[in-house]
Protein backbone atom coordinates (compact mmCIF):
# COMPACT_ATOMS: atom_id res chain seq x y z
CA UNK A 1 0.00 0.00 0.00
CA UNK A 2 1.20 3.52 -0.71
CA UNK A 3 0.02 6.98 0.25
CA UNK A 4 -1.60 8.61 -2.78
CA UNK A 5 -2.96 12.11 -2.24
CA UNK A 6 -3.77 11.16 1.36
CA UNK A 7 -5.40 7.84 0.40
CA UNK A 8 -4.00 4.40 1.20
CA UNK A 9 -3.93 2.76 -2.22
CA UNK A 10 -2.64 -0.60 -3.44
CA UNK A 11 0.05 -0.44 -6.14
CA UNK A 12 -1.00 -3.91 -7.19
CA UNK A 13 -3.28 -6.78 -6.19
CA UNK A 14 -1.89 -10.32 -5.92
CA UNK A 15 -1.96 -10.91 -9.70
CA UNK A 16 0.65 -8.16 -10.17
CA UNK A 17 0.82 -5.10 -12.41
CA UNK A 18 1.63 -6.90 -15.67
CA UNK A 19 -1.19 -9.43 -15.36
CA UNK A 20 -3.64 -6.69 -14.30
CA UNK A 21 -2.60 -4.57 -17.27
CA UNK A 22 -2.93 -7.42 -19.80
CA UNK A 23 -6.25 -8.60 -18.43
CA UNK A 24 -7.68 -5.09 -18.77
CA UNK A 25 -6.59 -5.00 -22.43
CA UNK A 26 -7.95 -8.46 -23.24
CA UNK A 27 -10.91 -8.99 -20.86
CA UNK A 28 -11.60 -6.56 -17.99
CA UNK A 29 -10.04 -4.82 -15.01
CA UNK A 30 -11.74 -3.16 -12.04
CA UNK A 31 -10.24 -0.08 -10.40
CA UNK A 32 -11.31 1.52 -7.13
CA UNK A 33 -10.90 5.20 -7.96
CA UNK A 34 -12.98 6.55 -5.11
CA UNK A 35 -10.07 8.84 -4.26
CA UNK A 36 -11.02 11.12 -7.17
CA UNK A 37 -12.60 14.43 -6.10
CA UNK A 38 -16.09 15.60 -7.06
CA UNK A 39 -17.29 19.19 -7.07
CA UNK A 40 -20.92 20.00 -7.60
CA UNK A 41 -21.90 23.19 -9.46
CA UNK A 42 -25.56 24.17 -9.41
CA UNK A 43 -27.42 27.28 -10.52
CA UNK A 44 -28.52 29.09 -13.63
CA UNK A 45 -24.96 30.27 -14.41
CA UNK A 46 -23.39 26.82 -13.95
CA UNK A 47 -22.43 26.45 -17.62
CA UNK A 48 -21.13 29.98 -18.11
CA UNK A 49 -19.17 29.90 -14.84
CA UNK A 50 -17.44 26.59 -15.58
CA UNK A 51 -16.87 27.68 -19.17
CA UNK A 52 -14.94 30.70 -17.88
CA UNK A 53 -12.57 28.67 -15.68
CA UNK A 54 -11.95 25.71 -18.02
CA UNK A 55 -10.43 25.37 -21.48
CA UNK A 56 -12.87 23.15 -23.39
CA UNK A 57 -16.28 24.46 -24.51
CA UNK A 58 -18.86 23.56 -21.85
CA UNK A 59 -21.67 25.16 -23.90
CA UNK A 60 -21.34 22.33 -26.42
CA UNK A 61 -22.39 19.71 -23.85
CA UNK A 62 -25.90 18.28 -23.83
CA UNK A 63 -27.59 16.70 -20.81
CA UNK A 64 -25.99 13.32 -20.13
CA UNK A 65 -22.72 14.16 -21.81
CA UNK A 66 -19.22 14.38 -20.29
CA UNK A 67 -16.18 16.33 -21.40
CA UNK A 68 -12.43 16.17 -20.76
CA UNK A 69 -11.05 19.59 -19.90
CA UNK A 70 -8.58 21.53 -17.78
CA UNK A 71 -8.70 24.24 -15.15
CA UNK A 72 -6.29 26.85 -16.48
CA UNK A 73 -4.12 29.52 -14.86
CA UNK A 74 -3.82 33.07 -16.27
CA UNK A 75 -0.51 31.83 -17.80
CA UNK A 76 -2.30 29.12 -19.78
CA UNK A 77 -0.82 26.40 -17.59
CA UNK A 78 -2.79 23.70 -15.84
CA UNK A 79 -4.27 23.75 -12.32
CA UNK A 80 -5.73 20.29 -12.96
CA UNK A 81 -7.32 18.17 -15.65
CA UNK A 82 -10.89 17.08 -15.07
CA UNK A 83 -14.10 15.61 -16.40
CA UNK A 84 -17.17 17.81 -16.59
CA UNK A 85 -20.53 16.04 -16.44
CA UNK A 86 -23.64 17.93 -17.52
CA UNK A 87 -26.62 16.57 -15.56
CA UNK A 88 -28.75 19.45 -16.81
CA UNK A 89 -28.38 23.11 -17.79
CA UNK A 90 -28.26 24.16 -14.13
CA UNK A 91 -26.19 21.31 -12.76
CA UNK A 92 -22.64 20.20 -13.58
CA UNK A 93 -20.43 17.74 -11.74
CA UNK A 94 -16.66 18.24 -11.92
CA UNK A 95 -14.46 15.20 -11.32
CA UNK A 96 -10.89 16.12 -10.40
CA UNK A 97 -7.69 14.38 -9.31
CA UNK A 98 -7.35 13.21 -5.70
CA UNK A 99 -4.08 14.96 -4.92
CA UNK A 100 -5.38 18.27 -6.27
CA UNK A 101 -8.95 18.23 -4.93
CA UNK A 102 -8.27 20.71 -2.11
CA UNK A 103 -6.27 23.00 -4.38
CA UNK A 104 -8.95 22.85 -7.10
CA UNK A 105 -11.70 23.53 -4.61
CA UNK A 106 -9.94 26.67 -3.32
CA UNK A 107 -9.11 27.74 -6.89
CA UNK A 108 -12.68 27.33 -8.10
CA UNK A 109 -14.16 29.19 -5.13
CA UNK A 110 -11.65 32.03 -5.48
CA UNK A 111 -12.49 32.47 -9.17
CA UNK A 112 -16.19 32.68 -8.57
CA UNK A 113 -17.10 36.24 -9.61
CA UNK A 114 -20.73 36.86 -8.86
CA UNK A 115 -22.20 34.17 -11.11
CA UNK A 116 -25.38 32.59 -9.80
CA UNK A 117 -23.98 29.21 -8.79
CA UNK A 118 -23.79 27.12 -5.66
CA UNK A 119 -20.53 25.20 -5.23
CA UNK A 120 -20.20 22.11 -3.05
CA UNK A 121 -17.24 19.85 -2.50
CA UNK A 122 -18.97 16.46 -2.53
CA UNK A 123 -15.81 14.34 -2.80
CA UNK A 124 -16.45 12.34 0.35
CA UNK A 125 -20.02 11.50 -0.70
CA UNK A 126 -19.05 9.44 -3.74
CA UNK A 127 -17.30 6.20 -4.45
CA UNK A 128 -16.09 5.63 -7.97
CA UNK A 129 -15.35 2.29 -9.59
CA UNK A 130 -13.89 2.00 -13.09
CA UNK A 131 -14.63 -1.19 -15.00
CA UNK A 132 -12.47 -1.20 -18.12
CA UNK A 133 -11.78 -3.55 -20.99
CA UNK A 134 -13.55 -5.35 -23.86
CA UNK A 135 -15.76 -7.34 -21.44
CA UNK A 136 -16.85 -4.29 -19.43
CA UNK A 137 -20.21 -3.93 -21.22
CA UNK A 138 -21.27 -7.53 -20.76
CA UNK A 139 -20.16 -7.66 -17.12
CA UNK A 140 -21.85 -4.44 -16.03
CA UNK A 141 -24.98 -5.29 -18.03
CA UNK A 142 -25.59 -8.20 -15.67
CA UNK A 143 -26.09 -5.72 -12.86
CA UNK A 144 -28.26 -3.05 -14.48
CA UNK A 145 -31.39 -2.70 -16.61
CA UNK A 146 -30.02 0.34 -18.41
CA UNK A 147 -29.09 -0.69 -21.97
CA UNK A 148 -25.31 -0.19 -22.00
CA UNK A 149 -24.20 -1.32 -25.45
CA UNK A 150 -25.85 1.66 -27.16
CA UNK A 151 -24.39 4.26 -24.81
CA UNK A 152 -22.00 6.59 -26.58
CA UNK A 153 -18.46 7.19 -25.41
CA UNK A 154 -18.28 10.20 -23.07
CA UNK A 155 -21.98 9.95 -22.27
CA UNK A 156 -23.55 8.91 -18.99
CA UNK A 157 -26.89 8.18 -17.43
CA UNK A 158 -28.31 7.84 -13.97
CA UNK A 159 -29.25 4.22 -13.33
CA UNK A 160 -29.26 1.45 -10.79
CA UNK A 161 -26.34 -0.94 -10.54
CA UNK A 162 -27.36 -3.91 -8.42
CA UNK A 163 -30.16 -1.70 -7.08
CA UNK A 164 -27.73 1.02 -6.00
CA UNK A 165 -28.45 4.49 -7.39
CA UNK A 166 -25.49 5.35 -9.61
CA UNK A 167 -24.19 7.49 -12.39
CA UNK A 168 -23.04 5.15 -15.18
CA UNK A 169 -20.51 6.85 -17.40
CA UNK A 170 -18.89 5.45 -20.52
CA UNK A 171 -15.48 6.92 -19.79
CA UNK A 172 -12.11 5.74 -18.58
CA UNK A 173 -8.38 6.19 -18.31
CA UNK A 174 -7.03 3.01 -19.87
CA UNK A 175 -7.52 3.33 -23.64
CA UNK A 176 -10.17 0.59 -23.48
CA UNK A 177 -13.93 0.69 -23.68
CA UNK A 178 -15.48 0.74 -20.25
CA UNK A 179 -17.42 2.52 -17.56
CA UNK A 180 -16.93 4.64 -14.51
CA UNK A 181 -19.66 4.16 -11.93
CA UNK A 182 -20.34 6.77 -9.26
CA UNK A 183 -22.47 5.92 -6.25
CA UNK A 184 -22.89 6.81 -2.58
CA UNK A 185 -19.60 6.22 -0.75
CA UNK A 186 -21.05 3.62 1.62
CA UNK A 187 -22.09 1.45 -1.35
CA UNK A 188 -18.54 1.17 -2.70
CA UNK A 189 -17.53 -2.06 -1.02
CA UNK A 190 -20.71 -3.82 -2.02
CA UNK A 191 -20.52 -2.67 -5.65
CA UNK A 192 -16.85 -3.71 -5.81
CA UNK A 193 -17.72 -7.23 -4.69
CA UNK A 194 -20.76 -7.46 -6.99
CA UNK A 195 -18.82 -6.36 -10.06
CA UNK A 196 -15.99 -8.81 -9.32
CA UNK A 197 -18.57 -11.55 -8.92
CA UNK A 198 -20.38 -10.62 -12.15
CA UNK A 199 -17.01 -10.57 -13.92
CA UNK A 200 -16.09 -14.04 -12.63
CA UNK A 201 -13.06 -12.88 -10.71
CA UNK A 202 -11.01 -15.98 -9.95
CA UNK A 203 -11.44 -17.65 -13.32
CA UNK A 204 -8.67 -17.46 -15.93
CA UNK A 205 -10.64 -15.14 -18.18
CA UNK A 206 -12.37 -13.21 -15.42
CA UNK A 207 -12.10 -9.60 -14.32
CA UNK A 208 -9.07 -8.69 -12.19
CA UNK A 209 -8.92 -6.00 -9.51
CA UNK A 210 -6.21 -3.53 -10.57
CA UNK A 211 -3.99 -1.21 -8.55
CA UNK A 212 -2.28 2.12 -9.17
CA UNK A 213 0.57 0.41 -11.02
CA UNK A 214 -1.65 -0.88 -13.82
CA UNK A 215 -3.66 2.34 -13.84
CA UNK A 216 -0.45 4.20 -14.64
CA UNK A 217 0.92 1.80 -17.28
CA UNK A 218 -2.47 1.56 -19.03
CA UNK A 219 -2.93 5.32 -19.28
CA UNK A 220 0.67 5.81 -20.40
CA UNK A 221 0.40 3.16 -23.12
CA UNK A 222 -2.82 4.85 -24.26
CA UNK A 223 -0.96 8.17 -24.47
CA UNK A 224 -2.93 9.92 -21.73
CA UNK A 225 -1.45 12.67 -19.59
CA UNK A 226 -1.16 12.45 -15.80
CA UNK A 227 -1.43 15.53 -13.63
CA UNK A 228 1.84 16.30 -11.83
CA UNK A 229 3.79 14.65 -14.66
CA UNK A 230 2.78 15.78 -18.16
CA UNK A 231 0.43 18.47 -16.82
CA UNK A 232 1.64 21.03 -14.29
CA UNK A 233 1.37 24.69 -13.43
CA UNK A 234 4.57 25.28 -15.42
CA UNK A 235 3.49 23.71 -18.71
CA UNK A 236 0.81 25.17 -20.96
CA UNK A 237 -2.05 23.27 -22.49
CA UNK A 238 -0.63 23.73 -25.98
CA UNK A 239 2.81 22.47 -24.96
CA UNK A 240 1.05 19.41 -23.51
CA UNK A 241 -0.59 18.65 -26.89
CA UNK A 242 -4.01 19.50 -25.50
CA UNK A 243 -4.88 21.96 -28.26
CA UNK A 244 -7.98 19.83 -28.94
CA UNK A 245 -9.47 20.86 -25.57
CA UNK A 246 -8.25 24.47 -25.82
CA UNK A 247 -11.20 26.26 -27.44
CA UNK A 248 -9.82 29.73 -28.09
CA UNK A 249 -12.93 30.77 -30.05
CA UNK A 250 -15.46 29.96 -27.32
CA UNK A 251 -15.08 33.34 -25.61
CA UNK A 252 -13.13 34.54 -22.62
CA UNK A 253 -11.63 32.02 -20.18
CA UNK A 254 -8.73 32.15 -17.73
CA UNK A 255 -5.44 32.06 -19.64
CA UNK A 256 -7.05 32.45 -23.06
CA UNK A 257 -4.97 35.47 -24.11
CA UNK A 258 -1.67 33.81 -23.29
CA UNK A 259 -2.70 30.63 -25.07
CA UNK A 260 -3.88 32.56 -28.15
CA UNK A 261 -0.53 34.39 -28.26
CA UNK A 262 1.40 31.16 -27.83
CA UNK A 263 -0.58 29.58 -30.63
CA UNK A 264 0.11 32.52 -32.94
CA UNK A 265 3.81 32.74 -32.10
CA UNK A 266 4.47 29.02 -32.07
CA UNK A 267 5.76 26.76 -29.31
CA UNK A 268 9.31 26.60 -27.94
CA UNK A 269 8.88 23.09 -26.56
CA UNK A 270 6.29 20.38 -26.56
CA UNK A 271 5.38 17.03 -25.09
CA UNK A 272 6.43 14.01 -27.14
CA UNK A 273 6.16 10.28 -26.77
CA UNK A 274 9.30 8.17 -27.14
CA UNK A 275 10.21 4.54 -27.37
CA UNK A 276 13.50 3.16 -26.02
CA UNK A 277 15.29 1.35 -28.86
CA UNK A 278 17.90 -0.53 -26.84
CA UNK A 279 17.95 -2.34 -23.50
CA UNK A 280 16.98 -0.20 -20.54
CA UNK A 281 14.02 1.54 -19.01
CA UNK A 282 13.47 5.29 -18.94
CA UNK A 283 11.98 6.54 -15.67
CA UNK A 284 10.35 9.76 -14.49
CA UNK A 285 12.78 12.68 -14.19
CA UNK A 286 15.60 11.14 -16.25
CA UNK A 287 17.40 13.60 -18.54
CA UNK A 288 16.91 13.55 -22.30
CA UNK A 289 20.12 14.19 -24.25
CA UNK A 290 20.60 15.28 -27.88
CA UNK A 291 24.08 16.08 -29.28
CA UNK A 292 25.60 15.72 -25.79
CA UNK A 293 23.30 18.41 -24.41
CA UNK A 294 20.54 17.86 -21.86
CA UNK A 295 17.47 19.11 -23.74
CA UNK A 296 14.59 17.88 -21.60
CA UNK A 297 13.30 15.55 -18.92
CA UNK A 298 11.18 12.43 -18.91
CA UNK A 299 7.78 13.19 -17.35
CA UNK A 300 6.59 9.55 -17.24
CA UNK A 301 8.66 6.53 -18.20
CA UNK A 302 7.84 2.85 -17.79
CA UNK A 303 7.71 -0.54 -19.40
CA UNK A 304 4.53 -0.90 -21.50
CA UNK A 305 3.31 -4.42 -20.69
CA UNK A 306 0.98 -4.89 -23.66
CA UNK A 307 3.30 -3.39 -26.29
CA UNK A 308 6.32 -5.03 -24.64
CA UNK A 309 8.36 -1.90 -25.15
CA UNK A 310 9.83 0.71 -22.85
CA UNK A 311 8.12 4.01 -23.47
CA UNK A 312 7.71 7.47 -22.01
CA UNK A 313 6.75 11.10 -22.37
CA UNK A 314 9.19 14.03 -22.32
CA UNK A 315 9.12 17.76 -22.96
CA UNK A 316 11.56 18.63 -25.76
CA UNK A 317 12.48 21.78 -27.70
CA UNK A 318 10.39 21.77 -30.89
CA UNK A 319 13.47 21.31 -33.09
CA UNK A 320 13.92 17.85 -31.51
CA UNK A 321 10.23 16.99 -31.22
CA UNK A 322 9.52 15.48 -34.65
CA UNK A 323 8.56 11.83 -35.01
CA UNK A 324 11.68 9.83 -35.83
CA UNK A 325 14.06 12.12 -33.92
CA UNK A 326 16.82 10.11 -32.25
CA UNK A 327 17.33 11.00 -28.59
CA UNK A 328 19.23 9.54 -25.67
CA UNK A 329 17.99 8.97 -22.14
CA UNK A 330 20.40 9.19 -19.21
CA UNK A 331 19.65 6.03 -17.27
CA UNK A 332 21.65 6.48 -14.06
CA UNK A 333 24.76 7.57 -15.93
CA UNK A 334 24.35 5.33 -18.97
CA UNK A 335 23.02 6.90 -22.18
CA UNK A 336 20.53 4.68 -23.97
CA UNK A 337 19.01 5.29 -27.41
CA UNK A 338 15.38 6.20 -27.92
CA UNK A 339 13.26 7.64 -30.69
CA UNK A 340 10.39 10.12 -30.76
CA UNK A 341 7.24 8.28 -31.86
CA UNK A 342 3.60 9.08 -32.55
CA UNK A 343 1.16 8.91 -29.65
CA UNK A 344 -0.98 7.20 -28.53
CA UNK A 345 1.50 4.35 -28.27
CA UNK A 346 -1.46 1.96 -28.13
CA UNK A 347 -4.83 2.32 -29.81
CA UNK A 348 -7.54 -0.27 -29.39
CA UNK A 349 -9.18 -1.89 -32.42
CA UNK A 350 -12.80 -0.74 -32.65
CA UNK B 1 4.92 -16.37 3.94
CA UNK B 2 8.20 -15.80 2.14
CA UNK B 3 10.44 -18.79 1.54
CA UNK B 4 13.77 -18.62 3.45
CA UNK B 5 15.98 -21.68 2.81
CA UNK B 6 17.98 -22.86 5.84
CA UNK B 7 21.30 -23.37 4.07
CA UNK B 8 21.84 -19.80 2.80
CA UNK B 9 23.30 -16.61 4.26
CA UNK B 10 21.34 -13.36 4.07
CA UNK B 11 22.01 -9.62 3.98
CA UNK B 12 19.84 -6.83 5.34
CA UNK B 13 19.56 -5.58 1.73
CA UNK B 14 17.66 -8.80 0.94
CA UNK B 15 20.36 -10.67 -0.98
CA UNK B 16 21.17 -14.33 -0.33
CA UNK B 17 24.56 -16.05 -0.57
CA UNK B 18 25.20 -19.73 -1.20
CA UNK B 19 28.79 -20.75 -0.46
CA UNK B 20 30.28 -23.26 -2.91
CA UNK B 21 33.98 -23.80 -2.11
CA UNK B 22 35.65 -20.39 -2.34
CA UNK B 23 32.83 -18.99 -4.48
CA UNK B 24 29.61 -17.28 -3.47
CA UNK B 25 26.44 -17.50 -5.56
CA UNK B 26 24.31 -14.39 -5.04
CA UNK B 27 20.69 -13.49 -5.75
CA UNK B 28 17.76 -11.66 -4.17
CA UNK B 29 15.40 -13.26 -1.66
CA UNK B 30 11.85 -14.41 -2.12
CA UNK B 31 10.76 -11.60 0.19
CA UNK B 32 12.59 -9.09 -2.05
CA UNK B 33 11.15 -10.37 -5.34
CA UNK B 34 7.71 -10.36 -3.80
CA UNK B 35 7.95 -6.74 -2.65
CA UNK B 36 9.35 -5.65 -6.03
CA UNK B 37 6.61 -7.26 -8.11
CA UNK B 38 7.13 -8.40 -11.70
CA UNK B 39 10.82 -8.08 -12.54
CA UNK B 40 11.21 -6.79 -16.09
CA UNK B 41 14.91 -5.95 -16.31
CA UNK B 42 18.10 -7.05 -14.58
CA UNK B 43 21.40 -5.25 -15.05
CA UNK B 44 24.47 -7.28 -14.08
CA UNK B 45 28.25 -6.61 -14.11
CA UNK B 46 30.76 -8.36 -16.37
CA UNK B 47 32.88 -11.32 -15.26
CA UNK B 48 36.22 -10.05 -14.02
CA UNK B 49 34.81 -6.99 -12.25
CA UNK B 50 35.81 -6.55 -8.59
CA UNK B 51 33.42 -5.55 -5.83
CA UNK B 52 33.83 -4.80 -2.16
CA UNK B 53 31.25 -6.09 0.30
CA UNK B 54 28.06 -3.95 0.36
CA UNK B 55 28.90 -2.38 -3.00
CA UNK B 56 26.18 -2.19 -5.67
CA UNK B 57 26.82 -4.70 -8.47
CA UNK B 58 23.72 -4.04 -10.58
CA UNK B 59 20.02 -3.32 -10.53
CA UNK B 60 16.68 -5.04 -10.67
CA UNK B 61 13.73 -3.23 -12.23
CA UNK B 62 10.07 -3.96 -11.76
CA UNK B 63 7.32 -2.21 -13.73
CA UNK B 64 7.15 0.44 -11.06
CA UNK B 65 10.69 0.97 -9.79
CA UNK B 66 14.44 0.41 -9.90
CA UNK B 67 16.31 -1.20 -7.01
CA UNK B 68 20.06 -1.59 -6.69
CA UNK B 69 21.48 -4.94 -5.68
CA UNK B 70 24.49 -5.20 -3.38
CA UNK B 71 27.07 -7.92 -2.97
CA UNK B 72 27.32 -9.12 0.64
CA UNK B 73 30.92 -10.34 0.05
CA UNK B 74 34.15 -8.97 -1.44
CA UNK B 75 35.70 -10.52 -4.54
CA UNK B 76 35.80 -10.94 -8.30
CA UNK B 77 32.83 -11.84 -10.47
CA UNK B 78 33.49 -15.20 -12.17
CA UNK B 79 30.15 -15.75 -13.83
CA UNK B 80 26.80 -14.00 -14.30
CA UNK B 81 23.38 -15.44 -15.04
CA UNK B 82 23.14 -14.35 -18.68
CA UNK B 83 19.70 -15.88 -19.13
CA UNK B 84 18.20 -13.08 -16.99
CA UNK B 85 18.70 -10.68 -19.90
CA UNK B 86 15.88 -12.38 -21.79
CA UNK B 87 14.03 -13.98 -18.90
CA UNK B 88 14.15 -11.58 -15.97
CA UNK B 89 10.91 -13.15 -14.68
CA UNK B 90 13.04 -16.06 -13.39
CA UNK B 91 13.89 -13.79 -10.45
CA UNK B 92 10.21 -13.92 -9.45
CA UNK B 93 9.60 -17.55 -10.30
CA UNK B 94 12.70 -19.10 -8.73
CA UNK B 95 14.70 -16.53 -6.74
CA UNK B 96 16.99 -19.12 -5.08
CA UNK B 97 17.46 -21.28 -8.18
CA UNK B 98 17.21 -20.18 -11.84
CA UNK B 99 16.94 -16.57 -10.68
CA UNK B 100 20.50 -16.46 -9.27
CA UNK B 101 22.46 -13.39 -10.40
CA UNK B 102 26.24 -13.62 -10.01
CA UNK B 103 29.07 -15.83 -8.74
CA UNK B 104 31.91 -14.16 -6.89
CA UNK B 105 35.32 -15.62 -5.97
CA UNK B 106 35.54 -14.53 -2.35
CA UNK B 107 38.73 -12.84 -1.24
CA UNK B 108 37.89 -13.38 2.42
CA UNK B 109 35.93 -16.43 3.50
CA UNK B 110 35.20 -14.93 6.93
CA UNK B 111 32.75 -12.34 5.53
CA UNK B 112 29.84 -14.76 5.22
CA UNK B 113 29.99 -15.39 8.97
CA UNK B 114 28.84 -11.84 9.64
CA UNK B 115 25.72 -12.32 7.48
CA UNK B 116 22.30 -13.26 8.84
CA UNK B 117 21.21 -16.86 9.25
CA UNK B 118 17.83 -17.94 7.84
CA UNK B 119 16.18 -17.55 11.25
CA UNK B 120 17.73 -14.10 11.78
CA UNK B 121 16.68 -12.98 8.31
CA UNK B 122 13.13 -14.15 8.88
CA UNK B 123 12.94 -12.09 12.10
CA UNK B 124 14.45 -9.15 10.24
CA UNK B 125 11.83 -9.20 7.46
CA UNK B 126 9.03 -9.60 9.99
CA UNK B 127 10.23 -6.53 11.84
CA UNK B 128 10.58 -4.64 8.55
CA UNK B 129 7.09 -5.36 7.32
CA UNK B 130 5.46 -4.37 10.61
Amino acid sequence: MVDFGGWDMPVQYPAGTIEEHLRTRTRAGLFDVSHMGEIDVRGRDAVSFVNRITSNDVSKLVDGQAQYSTLTTPQGTVVDDLLIYRLNADHLLLVVNAGTTDKDWEWIKSHHAGECVELTNVSSQYCQLALQGPDAVSILQKLTNEPLADMKYYHFKPGRVDNVDSIISRTGYTGEDGFEVYAAADQGERLWKKILEAGQFGSDEGVLPCGLGARNTLRLEAGMALYGHELTETTTLLEANLGWICKLDKGEFIGRNVLARQKAEGLQRKLVGFEVTERGIARDEYDVVVNDQVVGKVTSGSPAPYLKKNIGFAYLPVEFASVGQEIKIDVRGRLICAQVVKTPFYKRQK
Amino acid sequence: MANVPEDLHYSKDHEWVRVEGNEAVIGITDYAQNSLGDVVYVELPKPGEQFAANESFGSVESVKAVSEVFTPVTGEVTKINESLADEPEKVNADPYGDGWMIRIRMSSSGEVDSLLTAAEYEDFTKAESE
